[in-house]
Parts: C-alpha cells; structure tokens; sequence
C-alpha cells in the first residue's frame, strides 16, 4: 500500500489541499476508488466503512490542534467515485479538516465524483472544514464533481466551513444542510468561478432548532463565458436565532446567475436576512485600479481575484 | 509640463466646459477653484483620461497625450485621487497600496504611506477597502495610494471633503510632503481657503470658464474680498 507520490498526485494535492507529499497527522488519501494510505494518531481514527466505499473518522474529545487530510483525486477518466465519508466528532475537541476532490482527464469519457459528507459534532466541538474542488487535464471528456455536506451541531459547538471551487469543474451540484442544536454557530464561505459552459448549483439549506443558534452563509460567485450558475438558499428559524445569507456574484460575457432566497421564520424572536446581489464588475473599480497603471484585463483579474479571494 | 489646448467637453446641451486652456510648469502647486458645477471635477478627470473632451488637446511634457488611455496616462506619470474613494470586494488596503506602487512590498514599507495620512497601519492593512470603512477612511486610503505612486503631475478632486475627523493641517502637510519629496507637479480641485493658501497658482472655473488665473498672491485676496465672486468659497468655510 505504501509508495510514492508521482508528479501528477503531488500537482493535484497541492490543488485541493495545499499539501504536496503525505502530511503528519492523521489522513487518508484516495485515488481512482481506492484508498492508497492512511495514517491514524491517538486520538483521530480512520475506520474504512464495511457496506459501501469511505471511512469512518472518529476523533476523540478534547482533542485540540490537530488536522485530518481527507483528499480525492481521480486521475483515471470514465470514472465514477461515490464516497461516503462520517465525522464524528467528540466533545470540546477543536480541529481542522482538509477535504476536498481533483479531477484530472485527459481523455474524452467523464470523470465524476460524489462525495457525501456527515459531519456529528458533540456538545462544545469546533471544527474548520476546508474543501477545494479542481478540475484539469485536455481531454473533452467532463468533469463533474456533486458533493454533499449533512451537518448535525450539538449544543454549544460550532463549525466553520470554506468551500472553493475555481476552475475547471464542468458540472456541479452541491448540497449542503445543517441542523442547529442550542448555542450553536454555522458559518459557511463559499467561492465559485465557472467558465465555458460550465454548470454549477448550490443548495443550503439550513434549520435552525435550538435557541441562540446562528448561521451566516457566504457566497462570493464568478461566472465567465457562457457558464451558468444557480444559488438556492434556504432557512428555517424554530426559535430565537439568527440567519444570514448573502450571496454576491459578477457576471461576466454571456454568463448567467440565478439566486433564489427562501427564509422561513416560525418563531418572532428569529431574525433572518437574505441578500443578494448579481452584476457585472463595477465600472468605477475598473477606472480606479487603471489609475494606478494597471490595463483592463490587469484590473478585471485583480478585482476577481481579490472577490474570490 | 502639461498643457492644456482649448478644451471642450458638452453634455446634455450644457457647454460643462468652454475653450479651456493653460499650463502647469514643473514642481508647482496649482489649485483649481470656482462654483460647484462650473466643471472643475469634469476638468480633473479629462486630464486623467476618465472623460473625454469634445475638442482640443492635451500635452504632457511635449507629447499629445489626448488620446491615450487612462492606464498610458498612469504610465506617464499622471496619479488621480477621487472625490468620491472606490470601495472593492477582498481587495485589502495592503493590496491597493502594493498595486499602487506596481509590486509586492514589505508591510513595513507599506505602514509608512498609511501613517502618512494619519491611519494607525495595524488597525487598516489588512481589511477590505469596502464599505465598512468611513467615508472619511477611505478617503484616507484614497489619498494614501495617490501620495505612494509618487507621480510627476498629481491630481486631487476635492481632498478635503470626507476627512472631518482629521486635523486639516495634517492634509495640507500630505501636500506639501508630497511636493518636496517627489517634485512634481500638484493639481489641487478645492474650495477651502487653506488649500488656496498653499498654492502657487490658481486657476478659478466657473460656468466652464477659466475666469481668473494667477499667482496666490495675486488672485487669493481678490477671492476673498470680492464678495460676488466668491460667495461659495465663504459659504463653504463658514460650513
């Protein structure tokens, strides 16, 4: 099972999740379906599932400081990955988790990966979840990435989440839902470049059940070309609690963005915001950026960069 | 020197401006005054490249540069503060400041154009230049990323206006730095009575008229005393 990172593995995993060799600490990396190593530690254990592809990651309470790396690249095309991965989470433990999927094709089949996610975290646990999702490689063949993230969040815990998908991910749903017990706090960043004729569309949906839960979504959406974009977002307020959702996106050439709101407050002490806001590059940014000697496309890439950033 | 050759700008059927012309030498200190709407603002930004006149031309060191766009006009040494600060997404102060200069730079390096305008660097480096910041903080990021590229001419629409929560004398010392360090030339839109007291020059617009110009010296007092030509500047400092 051991052996040694080719060029193309260590490119990906730099990609998706910032590493470029086997990390220290615990994690699990897979590759076309299969796992290719696993490390463990004290107190983070990885546990393959026995009735379908993923693993188990239990990590113990009161853990503090450490990091869990969970990458996916599929570098073989006509292939179809669908994982399952659970976190569970102990009590007062405090970690980052570095997920996230690469997909390289060269040839002209589809490469697709389903990535399914639970994450169950205990009373006063606090997680940062990083996931990145690349797409690369020559080939016409698509390359489509659908993940989804269930979030369940006791009392007292929170869990903050960036998601990132910049570049050549043809089609992609993405799912996310969570579950807010008492003194809980959500707080979702996602970032979205599309390009060509790509697709991409996320769904929140987001119930907010104990008192003083909170939520603030965040997405910040480029469309170029001809690619189209959806943002649905949904959330439910069951008592005194706070939601917020904004949703920010540049459309450019022949691009389109859809955002659809719903916030349902069944309670008069839920206060839920959503906002909003599609259009092309401001002007004036264009203008001021040239002030300073930089050319239009020079401005464009900076003004999208620094939104994205 | 930039020369400015019968300038022409109409909008709407309003003559905004009407054969404007003059120089500005080297190293001087010119402040453009007059009436609110008399095209000053509209002036500013035909030297920039932001707008474009109907007729005449403009020459910046004996070349004809009315043509060329506002990123060329950058390149030869033309800076440009706005009235109204532009706010962004993501892009930090630390980020229009490095862009200002055109390459990465060290915090420290970036620290001192900030504390230049009277910003603590540790509190602003890094937060967005959105709308999160005051409309009197941003004009100091404004005026920041203006003094570092240290251009040879340097146009400042309205620099006071938005910065009430900074001494007024701190302003004028941005100026007058600014004129000793890289010396170069100082384009000043203004209605206060203490930016005209610096000036070398100036010019008062009204109406899309150039209706006086001349030395400090000579054409300040006339300002000041002529109460029908300008009412604005006594309504302005008595505001």
């Amino acid at each position: 099972m051991d052996r040694k990172l080719n060029h193309l593995e260590k490119f990906m995993l730099k990609k998706i999740s910032d590493i470029d060799d086997f990390p220290s600490g615990a994690f699990n990396i897979r590759e076309n379906g299969k796992g290719i190593r696993r490390n463990t530690t004290k107190n983070i254990n990885i546990v393959s599932k026995e009735d379908k592809q993923g693993i188990d990651i239990f990590i113990k309470e009161n853990t503090k400081n450490e990091m869990v790396h969970i990458p996916v690249i599929l570098t073989e095309s006509g292939f179809t990955d669908i994982v399952y991965n659970d976190f569970y989470i102990g009590k007062n433990a405090d970690v980052t988790i570095v997920a996230g999927c690469g997909i390289h094709n060269d040839s002209c089949e589809t490469s697709e990966h389903d990535g399914i996610h639970r994450f169950f975290l205990e009373e006063g646990a606090k997680v940062k979840y990083i996931e990145k999702h690349y797409g690369d490689g020559e080939g016409t063949g698509k390359r489509i990435l659908n993940p989804q993230t269930i979030i369940e969040l006791k009392d007292g815990s929170s869990l903050e989440m960036e998601t990132v998908q910049i570049k050549g991910v043809d089609n992609a749903i993405r799912q996310t839902s969570g579950k807010l017990g008492n003194e809980t706090n959500l707080v979702i960043t996602e970032k979205i470049m599309t390009h060509g004729a790509q697709f991409a569309r996320t769904e929140f949906d987001v119930v907010l059940d104990g008192k003083n839960a909170s939520t603030h979504v965040i997405s910040r959406a480029v469309a170029k070309d001809a690619s189209k974009q959806e943002f649905v977002s949904k959330i439910e307020g069951n008592t005194e609690c706070y939601g917020h959702v904004e949703c920010d996106a540049i459309i450019m050439d022949h691009a389109t963005v859809k955002a659809i709101p719903e916030i349902l407050a069944n309670n008069i002490d839920a206060r839920l915001i959503h906002e909003a806001t599609i259009g092309k590059i401001a002007g004036e940014q264009m203008t001021k950026l040239m002030t300073l000697g930089l050319s239009d496309k020079e401005a464009e890439s900076e003004i999208i960069n620094g939104f994205l950033k | 020197m930039l020369e400015l050759k019968n300038i022409c700008f109409k909008r709407d059927n309003k003559q905004i401006l009407d054969h404007i012309s003059f120089t500005i030498d080297d190293n001087k200190l010119i402040v453009i005054t007059g009436p609110n709407g008399g095209g000053k603002s509209t002036l500013a930004k035909i030297i920039m490249g932001i707008e474009k006149p109907d007729s005449g031309e403009i020459i910046l060191n004996g070349e004809n540069i009315t043509n060329l766009s506002i990123t060329d006009r950058a390149k030869n040494g033309i800076g440009f503060a706005f009235q109204q600060p532009v706010k962004f997404k993501g892009i930090t102060v630390y980020d229009l400041i490095s862009l200002s200069l055109g390459k990465k730079i060290k915090f420290s390096e970036a620290c001192n154009y900030l504390s230049a305008v009277g910003l603590c660097p540790r509190d602003y480096m890094n937060r967005e230049v959105n709308a999160s910041l005051s409309g009197g903080e941003l004009k100091r990021i404004e005026l920041a990323t203006v003094v570092a590229r240290k251009s040879s001419l340097t146009i400042f629409d309205e620099p006071e206006a938005g910065i009430d929560l900074w001494s007024f004398s701190s302003l004028i010392d941005v100026f007058t730095n600014m004129k000793k360090e890289i010396s170069g030339s100082i384009v000043i839109i203004s209605h206060q009575e203490r930016i005209l007291n610096i000036a070398d020059k100036i010019i008062l617009i009204s109406n899309g008229k150039i209706k006086e110009s001349g030395s400090k010296e000579e054409i300040l007092p006339r300002l000041l005393n002529n109460t029908k030509s300008c009412k604005f500047l006594k309504e302005d400092n008595n505001g």
